[in-house]
């Protein structure tokens, strides 16, 4: 990238400050109490932070559930929610309970990102209405900051509210966000989409620059590359081997955070849990995040020898250089902080990747990738249904198989629900129901189409090198997600989409191929591209599409923007719905 | 020239100058004697109506008529009258009429005589007539004031929201007040009061009337007149012994008295200005009387009109228009006769250098330091003079002084001063006949001031007004559009079609147009039909749902609600149609829409069950009909008829061909039958809620063997899947004996690692071993370094030529077992010397297996 564009061109930070600057616009002078929507807390944060709140004079906070506000010292209470019938009952009871005990409140709601109607009827119905009326506030805060390259909507419900319940509320959420995206940012030049729901958020967009008229910016966005999840299930439920992608599956990313347990990180704290941010802001993680895991341990090895040796160099120097020596130091113990705290990490992974089951089903996951074995009951799979191991493990192999074999027979389909509702029980009955409703389990269709597109997008890689990649199937050491295929023909390949007609007619929904939007002068040093997932991407795609910008010639400054952040777990989890007779 | 402009000028007293001059000669036919006339503020509208006082009865029967003229005499509108009878007519700060009745009912009408709307003063004003009234300009707007035949006030502060204020009585209400006017300030009004010579203060209800005195050096016995300035900051009183008394508000400080030595009531009594008042005696005198206690007389010889101004005063009369004002500071200053004053050389500097004199120099050099506050005097000057030819005097001086000194703000100032100027004299126009002095003007606002423009229809010059002085297009080109459509929906007219689309031509898609506003007005105008042409315009989806439910056409509003992909307004359609249709109607309706269904379904779903299912039953959705039964079946409410439910389920399913759930559901349902039987029969209560396979275990864990052969027969459970569930059930006893005799009945479909790992799970390293051998050959090094079997491990990677694998077994050895990591060490050599390599590592295997296919 060439050297202005580091500096980013789409600057995340503005939209992080725009957002943080209306959140605390809508506070009052003098002390306040929050009370959360827990949905919000890790998402908020991501933009104001506690001490930030703090300096606002929010001196307590408690959050929705919880049994009694009664205990808030200020009188005036806001609560954050998103917009939740559910979560208007527990405001309601909180209104009315603090009313019995007599105290004194003003209240005040801010809706994230907008009120609704049937919210506001709720209320009413509630009675608490009035008591809320005319402190009723909307924080439009569609995309939260998660990196200088990454926003998401944290709306990990997305992908389930669009396939299952058909509910297109996100999707109007997401043209807004784009809209505000374009307000921060500067219009956008032209737009690509691929599937439905990407046309979808296209079409409110435009809608959107109807009623509201586009901004008068000369640069912007050049490029906005829309891609609905549906077009590419294979992504979500694969093994990502990525440092980074691993770190999700294995432990899990929650708002860029992790928990550990302390112990791990024996330097005498207290027993519990330990929290670790992981951001760009750490200079390590940013070089390993996006490696594959089998190349992290030498680059750990490799920093581990430079921090030895500069410490080395302390001996027999002069004095200027013994001062210079002595104001690294901090910066060098940084270092070696976050070379243990990634160490031990790495370990913990490489306890878990090193053994024969993940192993295993890493094999038969990249069989199936390859075609082999895609058509029959896996023995494998029946293994595991047997050994009755983790039913989303089982579940996503299951998906894996169905998608590259683009459909299952009817009769293996019918024999794996069977296995699973014998083994894990009939309540996983309408889990299956929904798979196949999303699509990622489905009976065989007489067209094949994974495996002409496994071919034309060269999808699947041999031989790959995983330390010193040269194609982005380095992510899942064999595959590369066909999601970011089609970010690299689309803006790197001559003839970009056009010359791959073909493949596009064979996705899921409707193809939009750059189509001008907003007029916008395009500067010939660089391109700013905003790739959009409906519906969800991944940490390993994330990394290939860095990959991709890194690797290319052409300078172009890519940010991801997606619905949430997801993983094979996370992503299966949500499209269940597990029976529960308690 | 000077000479000539101070020639207006009326001193009053030292350095005070009241000026009079012409704004209009008036074409209209009126004999004062017999009329009342109304001028609005701010050069308003002129309403003129036959004078009930001075009517005799026979021609009082008759009804009145009200004619609107501009304020240059053009007649506008006429009103003929046919209500109650007219008390008080007056403006609104919006330019509309009022007219109060003797029943307390006050009406509005527009400039073009259409009738707004009306309000009552309450039912005592209704019961006991209304027999005087007054407006005012109140904190909130305009304001009007009763005062009812049992001597009674009631206010209202804003006539556009009217909220009644009844005011609390006066010391007295046996006699009527001998005169009265409001006074308001930025919080509440309250009324002035004279009876016979006492004077109070009234407010509302809450405090009694205040009474306060004014220092009157007089020994009248009446007041027959108060005023109160624009500004509400100062008071008039007039007595019957002829007195003028000027003073503040409050009546604590007096600037004046003065004896105007007429007893008779004035005919009309205003303040000119805030510094002195107008005394009329129609076609007799016209009195000015300073706070400075100077006082002069205008002559006049016919009747006429005054209408107070916040800077002065207009007198309307049969032949002119003309205005009485203080002379400003700064003209003074410029025009003044031996002013010493830089503006003054400056005009006269100016005035030589048109006539190509040397002496403009000279004078130039008197005003050399002062430059600039002499462009300033000039330019400024410029801004107070209604005369064209003045204006250009002024500002010719004020140029040509500000081309000597360098300083954009003079050059801005001047340039702001010429755009005002220009539109002040477009407006004075006596076609447009709104005569604005600059004071009013500045103090208007433009938003308000081109209101006016369009109140008069004046859409065109409004636009250009609006785009010559820059106004952004939302507040002035798109707003005035937007205010001439309304115009224009109201011309009923026109066809629908014509009228929507000279709109839309004219409008486009202005930023900022709400054609919302137009379609509410063409609804107000009963064009329902041209509201729904206009609202196909509106690009902002919320407006035009809201418009279209409140034209009750809830099934357009879906269709927009639906586009505009907020599912907040498809909510609020649907529940709109809801309470509008018949359920069956509505549930027929949405199915039309499947985003609507689809979010009416999810909305079902938590709030009422039974339309949920009789949705899927309308569309034959029998799969989720199916899904609709499962999830009751697992309601804790259902747990006894769980099964039943499951047997509809299945029923569903079968009328939707999916048999695979079919038999699925029918099979939990007999699974739970059987596991009732079970308990039972075993005298326990954990079966029921089991999966097949626990059933199978638990079965098994109890050693019921014959009745799990059965479940597994009737369940066609696999063989792989249940030797898992017998080794693991076998490994959680410990029974060791029983699972080598497991492992020797025939040979297992899983292999035998299995073996070795439960054994390894439950600790029991002795036993792993006896299978080990058995372990097929791929996996054999694996389970022997399992077992922590080094050597062996490393003889059978060995003659399986394997050199993978080899260091696979040193790695694990490498620290615990030196000496076999030495022999590996050994074998490997050999190997590589040997040279073939075999496969053993994943993506090697994975290539292998490749080849295969």
């Amino acid at each position: 990238m060439s050297s202005h564009l580091s500096g980013g061109r789409l600057n995340v930070a503005a939209l992080h400050d725009y957002a943080r600057k209306e959140l605390i616009d809508m506070f009052d002078g003098g002390a306040k109490t929050i009370v959360w929507d827990e949905g919000l807390i890790g998402p908020v944060s991501l933009i104001a932070p506690y001490n930030l709140l703090k300096e606002h004079e929010v001196n307590q906070m408690f959050s929705l559930s919880e049994g009694s506000i009664s205990s808030a010292a200020s009188r005036k209470i806001i609560f954050l929610t998103r917009a939740l019938p559910k979560m208007m009952d527990s405001i309601a009871e909180h209104v009315h309970s603090e009313e019995q005990k007599n105290h004194r409140r003003e209240y005040q709601i801010i809706f994230v990102p907008r009120k609704t109607t049937l919210c506001e009827t709720r209320l009413k119905n509630r009675g608490v209405y009035g008591n809320v009326k005319g402190a009723i506030h909307e924080w439009a805060c569609d995309f939260f900051p998660l990196e200088n390259d990454v926003i998401s909507m944290e709306q990990p419900l997305a992908f389930k509210e669009l396939l299952i319940d058909e509910d297109p509320t996100c999707i109007y959420s997401a043209a807004q966000g784009l809209s505000t995206l374009q307000d921060v940012f500067g219009p956008i030049g032209k737009v690509s989409c691929q599937g439905k729901a990407a046309k979808h958020v296209f079409d409110l967009l435009k809608r959107i620059k109807l009623e509201k008229g586009a901004p008068e910016k000369m640069t912007g966005i050049d490029h906005l590359v829309i891609l609905d999840r549906s077009i590419d299930l294979l992504s979500p439920v694969a093994t990502q081997l990525t440092y980074e992608g691993l770190i999700d599956e294995l432990i899990g990313i929650n708002h860029t955070k992790i928990t550990l347990p302390s112990e791990k990180f024996n330097n005498g704290e207290d027993p519990g849990k330990k929290t670790i941010i992981l951001n760009s802001s750490e200079d390590l993680f940013s070089d390993i995040r996006d490696k594959n895991f089998s190349a992290v341990g030498d680059a750990l090895r490799k920093r581990a020898k430079t921090i030895a040796a500069e410490y080395e160099a302390r001996h027999g120097q002069t004095m200027q250089q013994m001062r210079q020596f002595v104001a690294r130091l901090p910066q060098m113990n940084l270092i070696k902080q976050s070379l243990a705290v990634h160490t031990t990490i790495a370990e913990m992974i490489k306890e878990i990747t090193d053994s024969f089951p993940f192993m295993d089903s890493l094999l038969v996951e990249q069989e199936f990738m390859n075609g082999i074995d895609t058509d029959k009951i896996h023995p494998f799979i029946e293994d595991q249904i047997g050994q009755q191991v983790d039913i989303i493990k089982v579940l996503r192999l299951i998906c894996i198989q169905s998608i590259t074999n683009s459909g299952l027979k009817q009769k293996v389909l019918d024999y794996y629900k069977k296995e699973i509702i014998h083994v894990y029980g009939f309540e996983h009955i309408l889990s299956l129901t929904h798979l196949e409703k999303a699509g990622l389990i489905r009976v065989q269709q007489s067209a094949r189409p994974f495996t002409v597109l496994r071919k034309t997008l060269r999808l699947v890689v041999q031989d790959g090198s995983e330390s010193n990649p040269t194609d982005m199937s380095y992510v899942h050491s064999v595959y590369a997600p066909l999601t970011t295929r089609l970010v690299q023909h689309l803006i790197y390949k001559p003839g970009g989409w056009r010359a791959i007609q073909d493949v596009l007619n064979s996705l899921p929904g409707p193809t939009v191929m750059e189509e001008p939007f907003c007029d916008i002068q395009t500067l010939d040093s660089s391109k700013v591209v905003v790739v959009f997932f409906v519906g969800g991407c991944t940490m390993a795609e994330i990394s290939a599409l860095r990959f991709l910008v890194q690797q290319e010639e052409a300078p172009v400054e890519l940010v991801v923007a997606t619905t949430a952040i997801i993983n094979g777990n996370n992503f299966t989890r949500n499209l269940m719905e597990v029976l529960n007779q308690k | 020239m000077s000479a000539m402009i101070t020639a207006e000028w009326c001193p009053v007293g030292k350095d005070n100058f009241y000026r009079k001059f012409d704004i209009y000669q008036m074409n209209w036919d009126l004999k004062f004697d017999n009329v009342c006339v109304v001028a609005a503020q701010y050069g308003g509208p002129v309403a003129v109506i036959e004078d009930r006082k001075k009517h005799n009865a026979a021609q009082g029967l008759s009804k009145p008529t009200i004619f609107i003229y501009s304020a240059s005499g053009q007649i506008i509108s006429t009103i003929l009258w046919n209500s109650g009878s007219i008390i008080e007519l007056g403006w609104s700060s919006t330019e509309e009429l009022l007219c109060v009745q003797s029943d307390g009912i006050v009406l509005s009408y527009d400039l073009f005589g259409n009738y707004k709307h009306s309000f009552s003063m309450g039912d005592e004003a209704k019961e006991r007539k209304v027999i005087d009234a007054k407006f005012f300009n109140s904190f909130k707007g305009t304001g009007v004031v009763v005062l009812t035949s049992s001597f009674h006030f009631y206010l209202v502060n804003n006539v556009l929201e009217p909220k009644l204020r009844r005011i609390t009585d006066m010391i007295s209400t046996k006699e009527p007040p001998s005169s009265w006017c409001v006074l308001s300030d930025e919080r509440k009004s309250r009324i002035l009061v004279a009876q016979g010579k006492s004077l109070m203060l009234l407010e509302e209800m809450s405090t009694s009337a205040q009474p306060i005195c004014a220092d009157i050096n007089s020994t009248h016995t009446e007041i027959t007149g108060i005023v109160s300035s624009h500004d509400n900051q100062c008071v008039a009183l007039f007595t019957d012994t002829g007195k003028v008394w000027l003073g503040s508000a409050d009546l604590r400080v007096k600037y004046c008295e003065v004896d105007t030595r007429w007893r008779s009531k004035p005919d009309d009594f205003v303040w000119c200005g805030s510094e002195a008042v107008l005394v009329l005696w129609n076609g007799c005198s016209l009195m000015l009387v300073a706070k400075n206690e100077e006082h002069t007389t205008f002559a006049i010889n016919e009747g006429m009109s005054l209408c107070q101004e916040m800077d002065g005063v207009r007198l309307l009369s049969r032949y002119k228009h003309e205005m009485l004002q203080k002379v400003p500071t700064v003209t003074q200053e410029v025009f003044r006769i031996n002013s010493t004053e830089p503006g003054s050389f400056l005009l006269e500097a100016s005035r030589q250098f048109q006539k190509g004199s040397h002496r403009s120099d000279e004078y130039l050099r008197l005003v050399k330091d002062k430059l600039k506050t002499a462009v300033q005097q000039c330019n400024e000057a410029a801004g107070y003079e209604f005369s064209h030819e003045t204006q250009k005097l002024l500002l010719k001086a004020a140029q040509f002084g500000k081309s000597f000194i360098e300083s954009s703000t003079e050059n801005d100032k001047f340039v702001q001063m010429c755009r005002t100027l220009r539109v002040l004299n477009a407006i004075r126009d006596y076609k447009v006949g709104l005569p604005l002095t600059l004071i009013q003007f500045r103090h208007l606002r433009t938003g308000v001031f081109l209101d006016r423009l369009v109140l008069r229809k004046q859409y065109y010059l409004a636009i250009k007004i609006a785009k010559f002085l820059l106004i952004p297009e939302e507040q002035g080109e798109s707003r005035i559009l937007a205010l001439w459509a309304c115009n224009k929906v109201g011309q009923t007219h026109l066809q629908d079609d014509v009228v929507a689309r000279e709109i839309a031509d004219k409008l486009g898609q202005a930023p900022g147009i709400s054609y919302t506003e137009i379609a509410n007005k063409a609804i107000d105008a009963n064009r329902s039909q041209l509201a729904l042409k206009l609202m196909d315009f509106e690009p902002c989806a919320k407006r035009q749902v809201h418009l279209l439910l409140r034209l009750n056409e809830g099934k357009a509003a879906l269709v927009k609600a639906i586009d505009s992909g907020n599912t907040d307004l498809v909510h609020i359609v649907i529940q709109h149609l809801k309470v509008h249709m018949s359920l069956s109607d509505f549930l027929y309706y949405i199915r039309e829409f499947p985003m609507a269904q689809a979010l009416h379904l999810k909305y079902c779903r938590e709030h009422n069950k039974e339309t949920w299912k009789s949705i899927y039953e309308q569309e034959d959705d029998f799969n989720s009909l199916g899904a609709c039964s499962i999830r009751e079946a697992y309601e804790p409410k259902n747990s006894s008829t769980m099964e039943m439910i499951l047997n509809s389920a299945a029923e569903y399913y079968k009328k939707g061909k999916n048999e695979n759930y079919q038999s699925l559901c029918e099979e939990h349902a007999r699974l739970l039958r059987q596991q009732r039987a079970m308990q039972e029969k075993l005298n326990t209560s954990n079966f029921v809620g089991l999966s097949v396979n626990g059933t199978l275990k638990k079965l098994l864990l109890m050693k019921e063997q014959k009745l799990a052969d059965k479940l597994r027969q009737e369940y066609k459970i696999p063989d792989r899947r249940y030797y898992w569930v017998k080794i693991a059930t076998l490994g959680e006893q410990e029974d060791w004996t029983e699972l080598e005799r497991f492992s020797k009945a025939k040979k297992s479909p899983i292999g035998y690692e299995p073996f070795v790992d439960i054994c390894l799970a439950h600790g029991n390293k002795k036993g792993a071993e006896l299978y080990v051998s058995r372990v097929c050959d791929d996996m054999k090094v694996r389970y022997y370094v399992k077992l922590n079997l080094f050597a062996e491990a490393a003889k059978v990677a060995f003659e399986q030529r394997n050199s993978q694998a080899l260091s696979y077994v040193q790695s694990k050895c490498y620290e615990t077992h030196p000496d076999i990591s030495d022999k590996i060490a050994n074998m490997t050599h050999k190997l590589i010397r040997s040279s073939t390599q075999w496969v053993f590592a994943l993506k090697e295997h994975k290539r292998h297996k490749m080849n295969n296919v």
